[in-house]
């Protein structure tokens, strides 16, 4: 019943497995995909956090921090693209981000 | 021993059920609330591994701030989701092909390797014990000292990105007539009030 670092590994994985699926299922909605793009950080963070624990090394927690930090400055950009955007065109579809294709 | 593996399993199970239901769900508004969910029960499975400090900036962080920006953006774009939504069954066959594939992968290996007997060597600034000294006091006297230039980078990152917001979401109408406090200021008499000699009978022409 001991929870070991395999337990905590397996959740990371299964959650970077749901965020690449999120990706792949919701193709037409950018916010979806900035969510699973989340989860996919969450899932390295769990593992960063995990492997700082179980090895009694801090400098994990100090990464998973900087990580933390990457994935909010990404989330505020990619949403203010994404506002910057519906401004200009009216609609988030993936399918219509083509302005740079010529 | 059997409390930490109950309450490993509970936060592990919502974590993954509420993961799926962001992906699954047809209101872009209960994904993001789902998303919220999720990230509050990786922050308690982030103090069963005795990262308190990383739970708590997870929980302000995430749940404070980038979801509720989310939220907001979801509520404040009319978009029709449910248009957005089609095709959603045509991507499912190729998509859970590959994510069972990327599952079976990433499974694989973690059952199947072990940490080296070396590995200990290689451990720059260990974790101290708990009853010593807390655990966003060992984060801290890591952090500022040894990964201070790591620290300032993420502070320049954090900057950037809020500059970047900022430009990119911030317009100018042309036809908004704004006040101009220096030239009011500037304004003296002379361009403020003109004497005219007016001769009597003529008028103003």
């Amino acid at each position: 019943m001991t929870i070991g670092l395999g337990h905590y590994l397996s959740v990371g994985a299964i959650l970077f497995t749901l965020g690449i699926l999120g990706i792949f299922l919701n193709r037409k909605n950018v916010i979806i995909i900035l969510m699973s793009i989340e989860l996919i950080l969450l899932a390295v963070n769990i593992n960063l956090v995990a492997f700082s624990s179980f090895l009694g090394d801090i400098v994990g927690q100090v990464y998973a921090l900087i990580v933390l930090t990457v994935a909010a400055a990404e989330a505020a950009i990619g949403l203010a693209i994404l506002v910057a955007y519906f401004r200009n065109r009216g609609s988030i579809a993936v399918e219509d981000i083509n302005l740079m294709k010529g | 021993m059997i409390i930490t593996a109950i309450f490993f399993y509970l936060f592990a199970g919502v974590c993954i059920a509420s993961a799926f239901m962001v992906i699954a769900s047809r209101n872009p508004v209960h994904s993001v609330l789902f998303l919220i969910l999720a990230f509050v029960n990786a922050a308690g499975l982030f103090v069963l591994l005795g990262a308190e400090f990383l739970a708590m900036i997870l929980i302000v962080v995430y749940v404070g701030a980038v979801a509720v920006l989310f939220l907001f953006v979801v509520m404040m774009l009319d978009v029709d989701f449910s248009e957005l939504r089609a095709g959603f069954l045509n991507y499912l066959p190729v998509g859970s092909l590959i994510g069972f594939v990327l599952l079976f992968e990433l499974l694989t290996v973690i059952f199947a390797w072990f940490i080296g007997p070396e590995a200990g060597k290689a451990i720059t600034s260990p974790i101290p014990a708990a009853s010593a000294i807390n655990n966003t006091q060992a984060l801290g006297l890591v952090l500022y000292t040894r990964y201070v230039y790591y620290f300032e980078a993420a502070g320049m990152i954090l900057l950037v990105a809020m500059v970047g917001a900022i430009v990119l979401t911030l317009q100018h109408k042309p036809n908004v007539r704004r006040q101009n406090i220096a030239s009011q200021v500037a304004r003296g008499r002379s361009s403020a009030i003109e004497v005219v000699k007016v001769k009597s009978g003529q008028g103003l022409s």
